[in-house]
């Protein structure tokens, strides 16, 4: 059987990338209270962009390296593959419902409304769902490689089925404050705001990498335990 | 088991693991033509999952599994040379014993399943069933089915799980005979059986299971009552 | 090659000589078709939505909704004398035993929606005319979607405590762009307009179809093999 790292230095590990991104995720509430400068049409509600957006980001990245990781597990059978993607769903599911109820916080005071169809909050909604469903599947199988082969095969499959998602509820309707961000000449975000919004992305790589990296400890000691019991 | 002979199935250093838990713990075995290897062992033994390896519906953790032309059980050209026969009877309950006996001549590709099935029932005594649902057959009779569907392919390796089990007296002689036939006729049969007692008359060799590791391994001796005495202790130990 | 294509085809006609001896599960899934569309009637304020605006919605629900109650059966039929590991045990490429069971489905359902569609015609008064092709053409292209992504997630689910359930919860996701797709072509060829028209949602519905069935034709084996 694959020999499987050592828990303790790994969660080890996790826990200072989560302190460090927390601090980090106060620095963040800082920047984007005091010294970046209100927008002028959405106001005070606006800020919670800088908590919402990245949220979005950090479920995404969750997402792919969960369809990433199952690729390679039906390549190489590595079971740490397995406990790594089991890690990126739950860290993904909960910045994906971070993502979700930032949302409508933000929504209501600017449009008025607690919910709209437009295509980042539908996908992120997706993504949520598709999270879901993956862990539901992980909770149904019992026997650990049958599960992991399962899982593989459905992260692939919802990996696939992003593009149609967003291709589809783009073609469907989109309300979303266009793409400030992306434009190839310059973004139309003054550089304050661009600055903490970029700050905050980098937050949210650092926490997900933290909470990845601690919630994949968690799993390796889990399954040292197992293989304890039976070797007795 | 004859040095000289070609083992048609040679098994090395199996280990099987579902998660943390080792079913097989390095098992060795090899299979040679006119043998027929009745294993017995205690439940949770790893013997079911031994024989699936064996049948390549597993894949083994670790350690290999060859047939005589080196391919592995999991390979298309071997499958041809497997039979399984298992306690749950593999057949569709609502087509009937022709249709599920032409049914697998599909599967395996073969040119005269018509003809065959036509003899394999009759052999079996159930032409005049043929056509009737097996839902509305009985149990010894469905056996028989059951039977022909897993020589109808005419495999050289035989894999049987608790092939005895619940069946009648008369059901037990004619598999009886109809196994040491396929041994006499050169087949290798591998039999995981709880009824030692009904193998004991065709079996060559006697291997029993415990904890995933042979407990013992080797040609039957000549007393049954002998081994069954010494067997608690050989599956202790 | 060839052998395979016949391996899939004898299990297909397994699967639809199965059906046809006992028909329940035909029978079922087309009562729950034809009751779904009737909840959808009798539900709407007649005098604030048309027919016409809920049409598209009530027919594509009601095929989505019916083809994950016909889908069940699929590996259920396997399970029950473990007839799956002779399957198995034969020298039958894993992609062949795909497609054997992704064709008895879609002719299973297929068939339901054949019988559902004159019932959706009558009920919600659809003037159907020159839209026939067009609504056909997306049918046919929908439901292989579905189809597709349903037969390998109901291998998985099949061995699982929850099967009923779990099918409908993984599946949903996957049945979105190809339902978006159906229900805006649905809603534009009912209200006349050209087929030209959507032809983009047309192309989505194919590569969704060929990009799903090539997926889960090469992963299928990933689920049955130990």
């Amino acid at each position: 059987m694959t020999p499987l790292p050592a828990a303790a230095p790994i969660i080890r590990y996790g826990r200072l990338l989560t302190v460090l991104g927390l601090l980090g995720m106060a620095v963040v509430y800082l920047l984007a209270l005091r010294y970046t400068p209100v927008e002028a049409r959405q106001g005070m509600a606006q800020k919670i962009f800088y908590v919402h957006a990245p949220a979005a980001w950090g479920a995404l990245i969750a997402f792919v390296l969960v369809g990433v990781a199952s690729i390679l597990y039906l390549w190489l059978h590595d079971p740490r593959l397995d406990l790594f993607a089991e890690a990126s769903a739950e860290v993904g599911l909960a910045f994906s419902a971070v993502m979700l109820t930032t949302g409508p916080i933000w929504g209501k005071p600017i449009w008025g409304t607690w919910w709209t169809w437009d295509a980042r909050l539908t996908l992120t909604l997706f993504l949520f769902l598709l999270f879901l469903g993956y862990l539901t599947l992980r909770a149904a199988v019992r026997e650990p490689v049958e599960r992991a082969r399962f899982s593989a095969v459905l992260g692939i499959m919802a990996l696939v089925l992003v593009p149609f998602i967003h291709l589809s509820v783009y073609l469907f309707r989109t309300l979303h404050p266009q793409p400030i961000l992306l434009k190839p000449s310059r973004p139309s975000l003054p550089p304050q705001m661009l600055r903490t919004l970029l700050t905050s992305m980098g937050v949210y790589t650092l926490l997900y990498l933290g909470f990845v990296t601690l919630r994949y400890g968690i799993g390796l000691r889990r399954a040292a335990r197992l293989r304890e019991v039976d070797d007795a | 088991m004859p040095p000289e002979a070609p083992p048609l199935l040679e098994a090395r250093g199996v280990t099987r693991a579902f998660g943390a838990q080792r079913a097989l713990r390095g098992v060795d075995f090899r299979l040679s033509a006119g043998d027929a290897v009745a294993v017995a062992g205690p439940n949770g033994a790893g013997k079911t999952t031994l024989l699936r390896i064996l049948a390549g519906l597993m894949r083994p953790t670790s350690g290999e599994v060859h047939l005589t032309d080196g391919r592995t059980p999991r390979d298309p050209l071997a499958r041809r040379r497997i039979g399984l026969l298992s306690h749950q009877s593999f057949l569709y309950d609502d087509l009937t014993p022709r249709e599920n006996l032409l049914f697998t001549g599909r599967l395996y590709g073969l040119p005269d399943a018509a003809a065959r099935a036509g003899r394999a029932l009759e052999e079996a005594g159930l032409a005049a069933r043929a056509d009737d649902p097996v839902r509305q057959l009985s149990r010894g009779m469905v056996q028989r089915v059951a039977i022909a569907r897993a020589l109808f392919h005419d495999p050289e390796i035989l894999l049987l799980d608790e092939p005895f089990t619940g069946l009648d007296v008369p059901s037990a002689a004619r598999l009886r005979g109809l196994l040491a036939a396929q041994r006499a006729a050169g087949r290798g049969l591998v039999i995981v059986t709880h009824h030692l007692a009904e193998a004991w008359g065709f079996a060559t060799h006697v291997a029993v299971l415990a904890r995933g590791q042979w407990a013992r391994i080797g040609p039957r001796p000549d007393s049954l009552e002998a081994f069954l005495a010494g067997y608690q202790e050989m599956v202790d130990a | 090659m060839p052998e395979a294509i016949r391996s899939a085809l004898a299990i297909a006609g397994k699967d639809l000589r199965l059906e046809f001896r006992t028909r329940t599960a035909l029978l079922s899934a087309f009562v729950f078709a034809v009751l779904t569309l009737l909840v959808f009637n009798f539900s709407r304020d007649q005098s604030l939505i048309s027919t016409t605006d809920l049409a598209p919605s009530a027919l594509w629900i009601t095929v989505a909704f019916g083809a994950v109650v016909a889908m069940n059966r699929a590996f259920i039929i396997e399970r029950e004398q473990g007839a799956f590991d002779a399957l198995l045990l034969a020298p039958v490429p894993r992609g062949a035993i795909y497609w054997g069971k992704f064709l008895a489905n879609l002719a299973f359902v297929g068939l339901v929606e054949a019988l559902t569609l004159p019932l959706f015609v009558l009920f919600f008064n659809v003037p159907l005319g020159r839209a026939l092709p067009g609504l056909l053409a997306t049918l046919v292209l929908a439901t292989i979607g579905f189809v597709a992504v349903g037969t390998i997630l109901s291998a998985m689910v099949v061995r699982t405590r929850f099967a009923e359930l779990m099918l409908p919860v993984l599946i949903l996701p996957f049945m979105v762009p190809p339902l978006i797709g159906a229900v805006q072509v649905t809603a534009r060829l009912l209200g006349g307009r050209p087929l030209t028209e959507v032809l983009g949602w047309l192309r989505l519905l194919v590569t969704y179809d060929v990009v799903f069935v090539t997926l889960c034709t090469l992963a299928f084996t990933a689920v049955v093999d130990e």
